[in-house]
């Protein structure tokens, strides 16, 4: 090394992390400020590359970062500081570890001499989140500093994404020493296997090719393999012409529009999804987990098939379900393999599959999605209906809080491309729609961001709407008012004799003038005669929005599978009385849900 | 897996475990860095997974490695998942199943080995009983006076088991064990 080069590597751990985010691509970040992060404010402040967001509370920072992350597919990166600011972001990380996001967050610690002293904003960050992330590292060294970064970004996104903690103590941020480049040489005990076992993929396809009822169950792992991972899906299903489900992580990498999509299964999936998956003979899973508001009772789930599991993460294969070929790679890499075999053998006959087709459309006959719609009240399944079509021809985004409108934006709503739904799936966090509408719309500027979110949600994060104005960011909330925490007043209608314990909101704020207050537009809407206009007054406006719109308050969400019920036995609209209602789980389904 | 579980009546399924447990012997090789051990023994609990013995030391030193060797109990669709799991975790090499890879050598079960440090303490009959067993077991005298013995005694879990609830009644005042240390025999490395 030249002694001018040698120079110009001599920095501080504070000029470290800015040069190693650089390095690392990174365009913006999310973070809020405080006393052991002031030296890396203090660089971000001396230059122009990367946009620092300025949030209102570090959970909010967690979500952006995830919301711009999960509608990029580059990671999401965010800066808080020691104690308190490393707690508020668990939340967050634990959301992104369960749906598998590439999250980066930079923490500020107490000076390495105080660490283990209780020192004011001290807390054992590595040691909190350390369940709650991929991986995790406390900066001692200065000189490690750079490399440990670049090892974060490394981990964060390869494999099986997920979020990374970085903790650097304040003297360290102040040290100098030597940076290093983001080097191509992982460390050897982190590998992640990318490319199928090829004996193990034409055992699958075999499979597949003798398949009289098949069935493809897609999820959030193809969203996170990419671009090409979708179109080879498109292709392999044009190709097979089997009928494809997806979770709801999963949406939008195949096309809500095209011909062989049943709906998402699951909970609250559609008849025919579910009813396909029940009486399937060949399943196909790709970058899904069997998680239990998928698979209902276990013991009655799919009974007739065999199954194929593919994942990039060797631990989800023969974790919830069995499987009998459990392929171990990255989506794009096994279904380039599966497109390749498939074309290679005999011409397949798609009439084979007719009697199959002719018993799917039976059960989609059924209309599971269907409801009462209404000329008085706005029917919340309408509200989303609405909303979809008055906006499906614009660039848009959606996000969700979670509870009943985050189901029926998933049913309603449709998703022709991937990276364009934003939902918490795995952890179930309320107040995540909001700060990740922000993050989403940072990252697409002149995209239409819209949070379909719910009244008691929509509470939880509520500040970041300050953010959203700081920054022009436009994010249209949607909120679904129904003056209740809906889904788990539904749940206590179905397991709680009706006995709504604390899910009704007695002070609801008045959200339009909650707007202003933040400087936002806000609508309120209690017709479905003018909730067109007032759709088209959110989109039109250059401003974050706040739309109150007052739904049926006790409208619930079905179809549903019961709790401790399998996926050939779900309650659906038509049939769901109070009496069906009342009886649908047993005395022991309610002890245990 | 699914056709032998019973139904229950939750969403939560609470699947009744009909496979039997087994006591298994697994060798993880990790870099020696801070806060691997918790790491492995939050997955441990954080997954509600048994740990019977644990011992944990750097076997290599040049490249920082440390091989932890965990005894624990679980059915094999458990067993599959602490695999698994483990590897999983960014500073873990290799995770191998002592157990099992004895059964693919055909060598039966894997080697054990504990050691043990016991004070027995007491005068008279009971004394010389002591050290008559003791040297019965193999057990060396690594202190004494003429009021205790410490012995050291190495061996298997079983073997270690015996020795401390024979001297139990002779004046046992404390115990020390190290955990199993396992590898397979014949000449096949890790």
């Amino acid at each position: 090394m030249t002694e001018e080069k040698a120079e110009r590597n001599e920095m501080t751990g504070a000029e470290m992390v800015v040069q190693a985010l650089r390095d690392n691509g990174v365009r913006h970040l999310f973070g809020y400020p405080g006393g052991a992060v002031l030296p890396i404010y203090d660089e971000l402040f001396q230059q122009d590359d990367i946009q620092h967001v300025l949030v209102r509370h570090e959970q909010g920072a967690g979500h952006a970062a995830e919301g711009y992350a999960r509608s990029t597919g580059k990671a999401g990166v965010m800066l808080v500081t020691s104690g308190p600011g490393a707690t508020n972001a668990v939340t967050a990380l634990q959301d992104a570890l369960m749906d598998s996001i590439p999250l980066v967050c930079i923490t500020g610690q107490v000076p390495t001499t105080l660490i283990g002293s209780d020192a004011f904003q001290e807390c054992d960050t590595v040691g909190i989140t350390r369940p709650c992330t991929k991986h995790n590292w406390l900066v001692k060294d200065v000189n490690q500093l750079a490399a440990t970064i670049h090892e974060a970004f490394h981990v964060a996104t390869t494999g099986r994404p997920g979020p990374v903690v970085v903790d650097i103590p304040k003297d360290v941020q102040f040290a100098k020493g030597t940076y290093v480049s983001p080097q191509t040489a992982p460390r050897t005990s982190y590998q992640p296997k990318v490319q199928g076992d090829l004996e193990k993929v034409k055992a699958a396809v075999e499979l597949m090719r003798g398949a009289q009822r098949p069935m493809l169950y897609t999820g959030g792992g193809v969203v996170n393999s990419g671009p090409e991972a979708c179109n080879l899906l498109r292709e392999l299903v044009e190709l097979t012409g089997f009928p494809i489900t997806s979770t709801l992580m999963g949406l939008g990498a195949y096309p809500a529009s095209a011909k062989n999509w049943v709906g998402m299964l699951g909970m609250h999936g559609t008849y025919e999804a579910n009813m396909a998956m029940h009486d399937c003979d060949v399943m196909v899973c790709l970058g899904a987990r069997f998680d239990d508001r998928i698979t209902g009772r276990i013991d009655a789930f799919s009974p007739g098939s065999k199954r194929i599991h593919v994942d990039i993460d060797p631990s989800s294969i023969n974790k919830n379900v069995h499987a009998d070929i459990g392929i171990v790679g990255d989506i794009a890499h096994v279904l380039e393999d599966m497109v390749r075999l498939w074309r290679a053998g005999p011409k397949q006959d798609k009439k084979a599959l007719h009697p199959w087709w002719e018993q799917i459309a039976r059960w989609r006959a059924r209309d599971s999605l269907a409801y009462r719609n209404s000329s008085d009240v706005i029917m919340p399944q309408y509200a989303i209906q609405r909303l979809y079509e008055l906006t499906k021809d614009r660039d848009v985004y959606i996000t969700t809080e979670v509870g009943q409108h985050q189901m029926w934006a998933a049913q309603h709503f449709h998703f022709d491309k991937p990276n364009r739904w934003m939902t918490s799936g795995g952890l179930g966090t309320m107040g995540y729609g909001l700060p990740a509408a922000l993050g989403v719309q940072i990252a697409h500027p002149d995209a239409l961001v819209v949070d379909i979110a719910g009244d008691a949600s929509v509470q939880m994060t509520m500040q970041e709407m300050s953010a959203a104005v700081q920054y022009e960011a436009p994010i249209k909330i949607f909120i679904l008012n129904n003056q209740y925490m809906g889904m788990v007043r539904q749940w206590q209608q179905l397991l709680h004799g009706n006995r709504l314990s604390h899910s009704y909101t007695e002070a609801m704020p008045d959200f339009v003038l909650m707007a202003q207050a933040f400087g936002a537009h806000g609508i309120r809407c209690e017709k479905p005669g003018e909730l067109d206009d007032a759709i088209r007054e959110m989109i039109d406006v250059k401003k974050p929005v706040l739309f109150d719109c007052r739904v049926a308050n006790l409208a619930n969400c079905f179809p549903m599978i019961p709790s401790g019920k399998a996926h050939n036995e779900m309650l659906l609209p038509d049939e769901a009385t109070d009496e069906a209602v009342a009886n649908a789980i047993d005395a022991k389904g309610r002890e245990l849900v | 897996m699914n056709a032998h579980l019973q139904p229950t009546g939750s969403a939560y399924f609470i699947a009744k475990e009909t496979q039997k447990p087994e006591r298994h012997t697994l060798s993880v090789l990790v870099d020696n860095e801070p806060g691997v051990l918790a790491r492995v023994i939050g997955l441990f609990s954080g997954r509600g997974y048994n740990i019977e013995s644990l011992t944990v030391s750097e076997t290599e030193h040049e490249q920082h490695l440390s091989r932890i060797t965990i005894v624990t109990r679980g059915t094999a669709h458990v067993l599959e998942q602490i695999k698994t799991q483990l590897e999983r975790i960014v500073p873990v090499h290799r995770v191998v199943d002592l157990t099992v890879r004895a059964e693919e050598l055909g060598k039966g079960s894997p080697l054990e080995r504990e050691l043990v440090l016991a004070k027995v303490t007491g005068t008279g009959e009971a004394r010389v009983e002591a050290l008559r067993l003791a040297d019965a077991f193999r057990a060396k005298v690594i202190d004494a006076n003429t009021e205790h013995f410490i012995f050291e005694l190495t061996g298997k879990t079983s073997k270690i088991d015996q020795f401390i609830a024979i001297m139990k009644p002779l004046g046992l005042a404390e115990i020390c064990r190290t955990g199993v240390a396992a590898m397979n025999r014949g000449a096949q490395g890790m």
